[in-house]
């Protein structure tokens, strides 16, 4: 074999240039880079909670703030409520691998179904967050605020803040709890917001015939790897509100 | 760019050969799983005692990036994926280990010198 035949050979590797070395789609590469940085935001917000968490001397217990079921009993079930929302977003998960599933047979009736229930699943936990987010604040927890802000007598105090301690109570601990609560769990249901938003779009390009006449179902991929980094996010707020 | 579309239909071919419909239930049951596994240990192991909260805490920690791995792996896809793309998304990583290690230090200093508010 002489070098130029050699050379040749050289130019065929992957990483010679002129073909993508990952062979994954354009878009798809750019979704991942963006989800890297979404995840790098995510890590900061929830070391940062962390951190306070392991400063603070004592700190508001998950079992005792989150024990009611809206609707059902106001207090004595723990995690019964949060882990319905966690079952709705792996089910949402799952039936939106199963419209990427359908969309690599090409199967358009398919891949509309599986988009719906995805759709109807991000819409269930979303509504599940607004119920919860607003049993937090009719107890006193908000963005800046918890149970025993504006009163000055300790005993008041107290009496406002022991049903959610396990133990000793401290009031800079509860608020810093509610404002990492909201501002969390709040950037991630935003992110749910606009991944449904997103989802309806392609829901409607789908039906349009969009991918059929492109000819492939790449778009459905793209949207389908935001909505399982949402899912993903979740499984960490999980462990670290409500568990730990 | 003919070449290139032929390129992308055997990929998404490959795809489906590697995530078959049998395959996504059983990610699924294996989350699932798991998370029952959490449950139990939050609301009924801690509880009477078979366990301490801070053993459990590790615990938690490591069935959640269990639970990631799936995710991230089948759902996501990544495990068919080519090894550069893995590596360049994972090790990436290094910089939010460390930034815990700083976060937890720098707890750890507030926990021993904050006066008890």
């Amino acid at each position: 074999m002489d070098s130029l035949s050699k050379l040749d050979q050289v130019k065929t590797t992957p990483w010679a240039g002129g073909r993508s070395p990952w062979s994954v789609e354009y878009g798809k590469i750019m979704m991942w880079f963006f989800l890297l940085s979404d995840a790098f935001t995510f890590s900061s917000l929830l070391v940062y909670y962390g951190a306070q968490r392991f400063s603070k001397f004592t700190w508001p217990d998950p079992d005792l703030v989150f024990q009611s079921i809206p609707g059902f009993a106001d207090h004595g079930y723990p995690l019964v409520f949060v882990g319905i929302m966690t079952f709705i977003l792996i089910m949402s998960s799952v039936t939106m691998v199963l419209a990427v599933e359908a969309g690599h047979r090409r199967s358009k009736k398919e891949v509309i179904w599986w988009m719906v229930a995805t759709i109807i699943g991000g819409f269930m936990f979303l509504g599940c967050q607004a119920i919860e987010w607003t049993h937090l604040h009719h107890e006193g927890f908000w963005f800046g605020t918890n149970p025993a802000t504006g009163l000055t007598e300790p005993g008041a105090i107290t009496k406002a803040l022991q049903p959610f301690f396990d133990g000793q109570i401290s009031y800079v601990s509860a608020l810093q709890f509610s404002n990492l609560f909201f501002t969390i769990t709040g950037f991630h249901g935003f992110h749910v917001f606009s991944g449904v938003i997103i989802n309806i779009i392609i829901l409607l390009m789908v039906i349009n015939g969009t991918f059929e006449k492109r000819g492939h179902y790449l778009m459905v991929e793209k949207v389908g790897l935001y909505w399982h980094f949402v899912d993903l996010v979740w499984v960490f707020v999980f462990t670290f509100f409500y568990l730990v | 760019m003919s070449e290139h579309n032929i390129h992308t239909e055997e990929h998404a071919h490959d795809e489906h050969a590697s995530m078959s419909k049998k395959k996504i239930w059983s990610v699924f049951f294996i989350l699932l799983l798991i998370t029952v596994i959490e449950f139990i240990i939050a609301l009924w192991v801690i509880p009477k005692g078979y366990m301490s909260q801070s053993v459990g805490n590790y615990v938690y920690i490591a069935l959640t990036l269990l639970k990631a791995y799936y995710i991230v792996a089948y759902f996501m896809h990544l495990k068919f994926e080519k090894l550069g793309l893995q590596l360049s998304l994972s090790v990436s990583f290094v910089f939010i280990i460390y930034f815990i290690v700083l976060m937890l230090i720098e707890g750890g200093y507030l926990h021993a010198h904050m006066p008890l508010v």
